[in-house]
């Protein structure tokens, strides 16, 4: 067989695909064809069938009906083993590795040649380092993976696959941790893997890594494939629209709304964990009245930590938060009750393991965080109807579909319980709002709402401070954007000074030349 | 996966009752080994239990001892909590009543004692709770194994305060003497007595009156107040209930607190109601039955007194059962409550599954039926 890549051969067909969950109809009557050695991109909102897909490719879910052809054979895929032994492997968005193993170990996890450790290592490692060097794949086989930063991790998994003798790789939202030079670099392995004869089905929902990555893109929307398009033919705008069925606007209009007012700042905030590890490494910055301030970086970079220790849930090891007149330091902790009633809403980074009770109603989840508020509350019991009303008014303001408070808040699609979220904390009229990745997984549609209602906030002189991992997303809404690596802040750049490239740079501690002289620098350079 | 695929009427109610069929069909071919007609056997066990008004009675009598532990289980286990140590925790609430019983039965009248019992129980059952509580909120100690020991703790203390300083002098058993009438709780016979009813004798008791009106304030508690709801979201995500502004640390000594005392109630019933005397393992089991009681009824008052009284009709039936056959032992009808106990607790989730398969097997029909005679 020929090792270029040869567009007449179909190294995966999908033929009528139909998968049902109860009444859900995950995924009807999919048919996708990618040539071998190409790179097959697969876009659509959350919930449109993209992961029950590809859980049904990789051998999880057995479709209902259709049949799956691999290099032009049918082949019935019960489990992943067996998706596995045809040649195809996965990227899981959430890494599959163990932390403590070193990458040589945890490649062999699940494929030993046999009892014995020793000779499968050996093995493994003349393998990989073939592989390594065909690929570009170069990762420090005996580190552990605990030592190494997401990207290299990332290659361990690809390598992972690849010593099992994948031929067609998924990637599951490969890029969501990374920094956008190491989104670069991911892009050259592909292309190194492309040129090897590889066939890599990318899955995401950045359009702008399609458009940079993929020969080919599938565009999905409730559970069906709507069109197919050769990425050179086809732009943003129209992806878009594919995906969301409508047109969109993806930008946002600012009005000109500067104060000087301060409503929080912080002086040294320094945060030790549990283990006495430092995840925030004096920290110093300022919210006004009026201004959208963005933290960009990589996550895991210590800004979980900032919103934990400024919405009050977990207090400062040293230096202290200002809010208004009242002054928080590791003498004088607060709780996320008392933060609440300085006038501070916050919106959390993960909304199902704090923004919302998944086993909770809509109308029980709208009130988290106020429950004890008069309102909603007699003397000794609740009151039902007004929390229903309540429920049912944010419902309407925000547009939360299904308008059912009774509803359980698991239930919703991720951008309807982000909706709510919103909707509570906007609703109780902060002076401050503490917002934490308010679109992850949330759909295109509800993303423009968002996106509008944060700066229709921010025009009303309410201070935002924004934490998200989507560059794009602080770059839209922010008017000062602030960098941290390693729980420290790298560096302050104003909208106007601030792209993608900088950024990049800065989120991997490197300050940009053309900004160390201007006076936006701070701690960056001592560091 | 969510189990919204069933109907809620199914989920409550027909799957429960399905899983104590299939724990029933187990027993009878445990009760056919042994050459006991199963078919008899369950017509003694229903007659024994609900046949005639003093089964009944007692039936209802052990039922009421179900729902004091039933709902201390479940409310701990709102908030996400495991308290095993129900038995410690009724067990020093009998002492309670017992000493309150012991001290002024000679002074004051039934109506003047019963509110004193009653706080008497709820102080030191959840006096008894507040140590385990403690250790878990401020000092991590995993609240299992601490209730675990302190119900080895409670029994011994018992022990020695029986022995040595509640006994009677010149006895040799080591029980308290027995209350004067007037701090007995009125018999269920002579409640019905007062309205100019007739019910035969047994040892039901006001207690259950209590017990029922417990089951009305737990589900206040949980469902329609600010507290319950810090509870129950607490119980279902600790992460978000710190979010939501929740004292956990303070949550988890309130929960457990009620929880003892509600455990400390059962003394109301079997110490002030049926031996009238304070003696050694009166609580014989019934707090850990009350783990099985709560996992049975789905953790919800409703469901905690139907399970409360199934396990009321399991030990009067059983009684009666062991009774009338010679080859039917107390360790056979543990067999049958611990097979109640497996389907409905430990399996409680077995027929999730196939029902869910079945309900959206009956949903396409449904669907395919109509589609077909839309077409025709």
């Amino acid at each position: 067989m020929s090792r270029l890549p040869n567009e007449k051969q179909i190294a995966l067909e999908l033929c009528g695909i139909d998968k049902k969950f109860g009444a859900v109809h995950a995924n009807s009557n999919i048919d996708l064809q990618v040539p071998a050695g190409t790179i097959h991109g697969i876009i659509g909102e959350n919930g449109a069938g993209k992961s029950t897909l590809m859980n049904i490719i990789y051998g999880f879910y057995t479709a209902d009906s259709g049949e799956i052809k691999i290099s032009g054979t049918t082949r019935k895929l019960n489990s992943s083993k067996e998706a596995i032994s045809y040649g195809i492997g996965m990227v899981h968005q959430h890494f599959m590795l163990v932390d403590n193993f070193s990458v040589l170990e945890n490649v062999i996890l699940g494929a030993e040649s046999g009892g014995l450790l020793q000779p499968s290592l050996k093995k493994a490692r003349t393998e990989l380092e073939r592989l390594a060097k065909e690929y570009q794949l170069d990762v420090p086989l005996d580190a552990l993976i605990e030592d190494l930063p997401v990207g290299l991790q990332q290659r361990v998994e690809i390598l992972k696959a690849l010593y099992r003798g994948a031929k067609i790789l998924i990637l599951d939202e490969p890029t969501g941790v990374l920094t956008p030079q190491e989104t670069d670099h991911l892009f050259k392995i592909f292309d190194a893997l492309r040129e090897q004869g590889v066939t890599i089905l990318l899955i995401t929902h950045k359009l702008r890594e399609i458009l940079a990555a993929t020969d080919n893109v599938s565009v999905m929307r409730q559970g069906a494939m709507v069109a197919h398009r050769k990425t050179s033919e086809t732009d943003k705008e129209e992806l878009a629209e594919l995906m969301v069925g409508r047109k969109v606007r993806l930008k946002v209009n600012k009005g000109d709304t500067k104060t000087e007012q301060v409503l929080l700042s912080t002086t040294d905030l320094t945060y030790l964990d549990e283990m006495g590890v430092e995840r925030l490494k004096k920290v110093s910055m300022s919210i006004k009245a009026g201004e959208v301030v963005g933290i960009a970086g990589v996550s895991g970079n210590g800004q979980s930590e900032l919103m934990s220790t400024l919405s009050g849930l977990i207090s400062p090891s040293s230096g202290h938060i200002n809010i208004g007149d009242k002054q928080i330091d590791a003498q004088h902790p607060s709780s996320a009750d008392e933060v609440r009633q300085l006038g501070v809403g916050h919106i959390p980074e993960d909304r199902l393991v704090m923004g919302l009770i998944k086993s909770f109603t809509a109308e029980e989840s709208a009130i988290l965080g106020y429950q004890n508020s008069a309102i909603y509350n007699g003397v000794v019991l609740n009151k039902p109807k007004m929390i229903n009303q309540e429920c049912v008014r944010l419902m309407e303001e925000w547009d939360v579909r299904p308008r059912d408070p009774k509803l359980r808040s698991s239930l919703f699609s991720g951008g309807n319980q982000q909706k709510l979220i919103i909707a509570r904390e906007v609703d109780k009229n902060p002076d401050l709002l503490l917002i934490g990745q308010p679109t992850r997984g949330v759909d295109i549609g509800a993303i423009e709402l968002i996106h509008k209602r944060i700066v229709e906030l921010r025009d009303k002189g309410k201070g935002i401070l924004l934490v998200s991992v989507e560059l794009d997303e602080i770059l839209a809404l922010s008017d000062r954007i602030i960098v941290m690596f390693d729980g420290k802040v790298v560096g302050e750049v104003s909208a106007e000074q601030a792209n993608e490239k900088v950024l990049g740079m800065m989120m991997a501690n490197i300050m940009p030349d053309h900004l160390k002289s201007s006076t936006q620098v701070n701690q960056g350079e001592q560091l | 996966m969510n189990d919204s695929k069933i109907p809620a009427w199914a989920n409550m109610i027909v799957l429960p009752l399905l899983n104590i069929l299939f724990a029933f069909a187990f027993a009878a071919i445990i009760f056919i080994a042994v050459d006991v007609n199963p078919i008899e056997a369950a017509k003694v066990m229903i007659n024994g239990s609900l046949g005639y008004q003093e089964g009944i009675g007692y039936t209802l009598y052990y039922a009421t001892n179900f729902i004091f532990t039933g709902l201390a289980v479940a409310v701990a286990f709102s908030a996400g909590l495991f308290n095993i140590g129900g038995e410690g925790q009724a067990y020093i609430g009998g002492l309670g009543v017992g000493l309150a019983c012991l001290g002024l039965d000679h002074v004051l009248p039934f109506w003047a004692i019963l509110p004193i019992t009653m706080f008497a129980s709820l102080l030191f059952g959840a006096a008894w709770a507040f140590i385990p509580a403690y250790l878990q909120a401020y000092r991590g100690s995993h609240i299992v194994i601490t209730t675990i020991m302190f119900n080895f703790i409670a029994s011994s203390l018992m022990v020695y305060l029986m022995v040595n300083v509640l006994k009677l002098d010149g006895q040799m058993a080591p029980v308290s003497r027995i209350f004067e009438s007037n701090a007995v709780m009125p018999m269920f016979h002579e409640i019905a007595g007062w309205f100019g009813l007739s019910f035969s004798q047994s040892p039901m008791n006001l207690s259950f009156i209590i017990a029922l009106f417990c089951c009305v304030l737990v589900w206040i508690l949980l469902w329609r107040t600010r507290w319950g709801y810090a509870i129950r979201a607490m119980g279902a995500s600790p992460s978000a209930a710190e979010y939501g502004g929740i004292n956990h640390k303070r949550l988890i000594i309130i929960v457990m607190l009620i929880s003892g005392a509600l455990s400390g109630m059962l003394s109301l019933n079997e110490v002030q109601g049926y031996s009238q005397q304070l003696k050694l393992d009166f609580v014989a089991g019934y707090g850990f039955t009350g783990i099985a009681v709560c996992l049975i009824g789905r953790n919800h008052p409703v469901g905690i007194i139907l399970a409360s009284v199934l396990f009321g009709i399991l030990y009067q039936g059983g009684a009666e059962l062991s009774f009338d056959f010679p080859n039917i032992d107390r360790e056979m009808i543990q067999v049958v409550q611990g097979l109640v106990v497996l389907f409905s607790g430990a399996l409680s989730f077995m027929l999730v599954k196939p029902a869910e398969r079945l309900f959206v097997y009956l949903d396409e029909k449904k669907q395919s039926r109509i589609t077909s005679a839309a077409e025709t």
